[in-house]
């Protein structure tokens, strides 16, 4: 949070829209496995929508825990 | 799999799944509550003008890279990387880092420590009322039309990508961006800016990781280049720059260094308010001097998602892209490169992150024009010129105002923009004719103390004169170019380098020349604003590795070692 106006940091937000979107992508890659579509993209089998939509979801899940605003909270009451 | 029967089956370039549209709802649903979360934090001008002056450098250095990376830039510049190759990168190299540091350590005290509001208001304190109010009023309008060809250019690439009506795409985004900044003024501008980073680095990236595998690495790719285009090289820096007939820009080495790496960027980066305001908003000067350090190492990386992708498009793509004035149907233009490859590589969801990462910069475009419009409007023209003394609430009432008027003006330049195509041309040249003369002005008002009041308004008023006459002269008849540019084979970008050299120049000597015929100001008015006169506050208890100057210098080392490696 800023120290003026207790906003809730950006981060926060960042975190929940790359964790939204991660869990979005990694379901959706994990559906393709069981239903493979007909039109597949270039090196499908890659299946980049499985580690990409990971990788989204950890950076997610790290970002909104550790700038939560419960935490920011206890940090700023910790600093008065 | 085929890429012709992925778009034989209808005029758009992609075709959206229901969870690519849950990604675009979401990013929508997303930035209108922090819009309004944000409204109860900017209650006064400096909180809605310039976000209370409380972001970090981390924030205030992602939103003024961000504030450039913005989709028209994306796509543009992807589609150049196709055209030109590798050359495309000194937009981001040289024509960015060294004037990136520069803004930070040598002019940003200047700006930070006379507390103005914006680059009109730091001439107003310099020069006096003249110069700034030429700034001003140009400034508010370039920035309008930005902001209407941001929203034409997203509803064009909309209708094109994904087969939207054209007057859905203004509405919504004109809403959407109107809501969120006239709510959370400049709060909302980079909160958003921020999330647009993320946005397009993770939307992006793919491209160049699986293009790359399926190249066969970089040497797979120059390979491939060379057999799809033989004779011609895409891949190298500065190699081909000896002459112009050397490479397809049609340019050489000294206008790349002189008038890119030093008028063009240097008066883009450290004089167009859109990007500075950002910086201004930094909570304290160490923070401020380190924003703009902090973007350049996210600038220098931007060619892995623009570039790169223009690269391997020539590379791996089975047809062959034509510029957008020859394109026939069921050919694709240059800049089409980019929603190209994201449709190659990325399946449902990756492709929603990819079009929303797209949506997320042209609204922040537009929201950068806006915010940046009101502020010049209130600061710059309105306090002093039409209403001095009204209380702080009056006029962040107006900033709020200014924001929902200025959408409405940018709404119609968008339609007019749509009647006649030519003006996107126009306009984004309009807006390069103030930037290289204005850089001109503000540093030599930083460095030298004996400038005077009116060498400020007449040295920036020959300067624009210069950049519209040879602009206009090249335009009208083409053996002007060789003139100007030193050779007939100058491109457009190319000959945009030369006339923001000339503009500069011309600015620098009538300055002069008028300063030396007029009364300058006595020293003590000038305390704070130049050099020579200012005291900036030194950085105790900081180590080195806290330090602006070191971090500048390991960029500046970086940016040369990329040079080397690419030469």
């Amino acid at each position: 949070m800023s120290e003026k106006h207790h906003i809730i940091p950006v981060w926060f937000f960042v975190g929940i829209l790359l964790l939204v979107y991660g869990a979005l992508i990694f379901a959706t890659g994990i559906y393709e496995v069981a239903n493979p579509p007909t039109n597949r993209v270039v090196l499908y089998d890659l299946r980049a929508n499985i580690w990409w939509g990971a990788v989204l979801l950890v950076l997610g899940a790290f970002f909104s825990l550790r700038f939560s605003p419960a935490r920011e909270r206890a940090r700023m009451a910790g600093k008065a | 799999m085929n890429l012709a029967l992925l778009f034989a089956s209808s005029n758009t370039l992609v075709h959206l799944s229901a969870v690519d549209l849950v990604i675009i709802v979401f990013y929508f649903a997303l930035v209108l509550g922090i819009g309004f979360y944000l409204k109860r934090f900017a209650k006064t001008g400096e909180d809605f003008f310039l976000a209370g002056r409380e972001m970090t450098a981390w924030v205030a250095g992602l939103a003024f890279v961000s504030a450039n990376l913005g989709s028209l830039e994306l796509l543009g510049w992807a589609g150049n990387a196709y055209q030109y190759g590798i050359l495309a990168a000194h937009w981001y190299w040289v024509g960015a880092i060294p004037a990136m540091v520069f803004l930070g350590l040598v002019m940003m005290p200047f700006y930070y420590i006379s507390k103005t509001h914006s680059v009109p208001g730091y001439l107003k304190l310099r020069y006096g009322s003249e110069a700034s109010a030429l700034s001003a009023i140009t400034f508010a309008f370039m920035t309008i039309l930005m902001s209407g060809v941001n929203m034409y250019a997203m509803a064009v690439v909309m209708e094109v990508v994904l087969g939207w009506n054209l007057h859905f795409s203004i509405i919504v985004s004109s809403l959407t961006v109107g809501v969120y900044v006239a709510a959370g003024g400049l709060f909302s501008a980079i909160f958003n800016e921020v999330l647009q980073f993320f946005l397009i680095w993770f939307g992006a990236l793919l491209i160049p990781i699986i293009g790359l595998i399926e190249a066969g690495g970089w040497n797979g790719m120059v390979a491939r280049i060379h057999q799809n285009f033989p004779g011609q090289d895409f891949t190298h820096l500065w190699g081909p720059m000896g002459s112009a007939a050397n490479n397809p820009m049609g340019v050489q080495w000294v206008a790349i260094v002189f008038g890119l790496g030093s008028v063009i960027s240097m008066g883009y980066w450290t004089t167009d308010f859109l990007v500075v305001q950002r910086v201004l908003s930094a909570h304290n000067l160490r923070a401020a001097k380190l924003a703009p350090i902090i973007g350049s190492f996210f600038k220098m990386a931007v060619p892995l998602i623009v570039i790169l992708p223009g690269l391997l498009g020539r590379a791996v793509l089975p047809f062959h892209l034509v510029p957008a004035n020859h394109a026939q149907p069921g050919q694709f233009k240059y800049d089409d490169v980019l929603p190209l490859m994201l449709a190659r590589y990325c399946g449902p969801g990756l492709l929603g992150l990819g079009i929303t990462a797209l949506i997320a910069g042209f609204m922040a475009g537009m929201a950068g024009n806006v915010s940046a419009f009101a502020t010049v409007w209130t600061y710059d023209i309105y306090r002093p010129y039409l209403r001095k003394d009204a209380s702080d609430q009056h006029y962040v009432s107006m900033g709020r105002w200014c924001t929902i008027i200025g959408l409405l003006v940018s709404i119609g330049t968008a339609y007019l923009v749509t009647r006649s195509k030519s003006m996107m041309d126009y306009v984004q040249a309009l807006f390069s004719f103030f930037i290289a003369p204005l850089f001109g002005t503000v540093l030599l008002g930083m460095l030298w103390k004996r400038v005077t009041r009116m060498a400020g308004f007449w040295g920036l008023l020959a300067g624009v004169l210069t950049s519209v006459t040879t602009f206009t002269m090249m335009k009208l008849d083409a053996r002007w170019i060789g003139v100007f540019c030193l050779s007939p084979l100058a491109q457009p970008l190319a000959q945009a380098m030369w006339q923001a050299l000339w503009a500069c120049l011309m600015c620098v000597v009538v300055t002069v020349l008028v300063t030396m015929v007029t009364k300058p100001r006595p020293d003590e008015e000038l305390v704070g604003l130049v050099y020579s006169l200012t005291e900036v506050p030194h950085e105790e208890h900081a180590t080195i590795f806290h330090t602006p100057w070191f971090w500048g210098a390991v960029a500046l080392v970086l940016f040369v070692i990329l040079q080397i490696i690419f030469w």
